[in-house]
């Protein structure tokens, strides 16, 4: 492995070293981290391959222009209710959602909109939902989730409204092909 | 599984490989590609924070955040709801039950509605790879606005369940 293909585990690296100083020092610790984080790993392997697989599939068969028509610039309620659906029908932890809004920036989707998706996919999850009404009842998930539904339009527009011209454009030509 | 949403996206995500693979054989192999390249590129990311995440889980285990938002109430517990909140990442199906039981014991409804708000919308631990994404001050402005407003949904929704008990 040439050293630029680990350049972007150096993160990783550094907080390894960190874990492996623990169980050093601390082997009880040390042993449970590396439990816990096996466990997290197996879990993150169930939860992400159809995410990505749905990425990869959406990236080749879903045309740009489609895309940019329904959830793009011009878009208007049509595209912020469809942002929503695919935040709160989505499975996985939020870390997953990552790679869903780079697929969806590429394809011209709006940042607004990308904006609103993350916020769906973090707090607006139905089968979550429907956890959180058997745990806390349903007027605490109720409120919670109709609160949550405004907070992440609002955010969005925010967002909008906060981030300069420039600034938009150079988050998008991250994402130009 | 305790997601039922995973389930139904294998379901999904092969009906559709399936579907692809009879329209065309070149293009599916390409998604394929393309699937197996998103995952690598973002995998160095998913391994650090997995690891994060587990520092976090051993050393301020979910038993020692229950306490400290236990009998915490008035603005110190508001503070303690939305800190604790922000910097874990504990799943809802772990959190909600976890909630459910400080209720009983007698934690504040606002707090918890705080607590699960921060939990949900604002990331210490995926700052990182969020601002990769959206650079640094779109990154920021989103969490700090997501923190603030966590504060109101905690209000609205003591306001709601209060008013029928």
């Amino acid at each position: 492995m040439s050293r630029s293909s680990l350049k972007p585990y150096y993160g990783f690296l550094i907080i390894l070293a960190l874990c492996i100083g623990i169980t050093l020092y601390l082997p009880f610790w040390g042993k449970q981290v590396f439990a816990v984080a096996f466990r997290n790993t197996l879990f993150m392997l169930g939860v992400v391959p159809p995410i990505f697989l749905m990425v990869g599939l959406f990236d080749v068969w879903i045309p740009r222009e489609k895309v940019i028509k329904k959830l793009g610039d011009t878009s208007g309620w049509l595209g912020i209710m469809i942002a929503i659906a695919l935040g709160a029908f989505a499975a996985g932890p939020l870390y997953a959602a990552f790679p869903v809004a780079e697929v969806l920036l590429k394809k011209g989707v709006s940042l607004r909109n990308i904006w609103i998706f993350i916020g769906a996919w973090s707090t607006m999850k139905i089968p979550m939902l429907l956890f959180e009404v058997q745990n806390l009842g349903l007027r605490f998930a109720i409120t919670r989730y109709g609160m949550s539904f405004v907070g992440v339009l609002l955010i969005a527009f925010l967002l909008e409204r906060f981030i300069t011209v420039e600034e938009k454009n150079r988050i998008r030509t991250l994402f130009e092909t | 599984m305790k997601d039922p949403s995973t389930f139904i996206f294998y379901v999904l995500a092969l009906t559709w490989l399936l579907v692809s693979f009879k329209k065309d054989r070149k293009k599916t192999v390409q998604a394929l590609w393309r699937a197996y390249r998103s995952f690598v590129s973002i995998l160095p990311a998913f391994a650090m924070i997995i690891l994060l995440l587990s520092l976090l889980l051993v050393f301020l285990p979910e038993k020692t955040i229950a306490m400290f938002l236990g009998d915490k109430s008035g603005f110190l517990g508001y503070f303690i709801a939305s800190i604790a909140g922000s910097i874990t990442l504990i799943p809802g199906f772990v959190a909600f039950p976890m909630a459910k039981m400080l209720l009983e014991n007698g934690a504040g409804m606002a707090q918890m509605a705080v607590f699960i708000s921060t939990l949900m919308m604002v990331g210490v631990v995926t700052f990182p790879l969020e601002s990769r994404y959206f650079r640094f001050r779109a990154t920021l402005w989103r969490n700090i606005l997501a923190y603030f407003y966590a504060f109101i949904i905690g209000y609205a929704v003591s306001v709601v369940v209060g008013v029928v008990r």
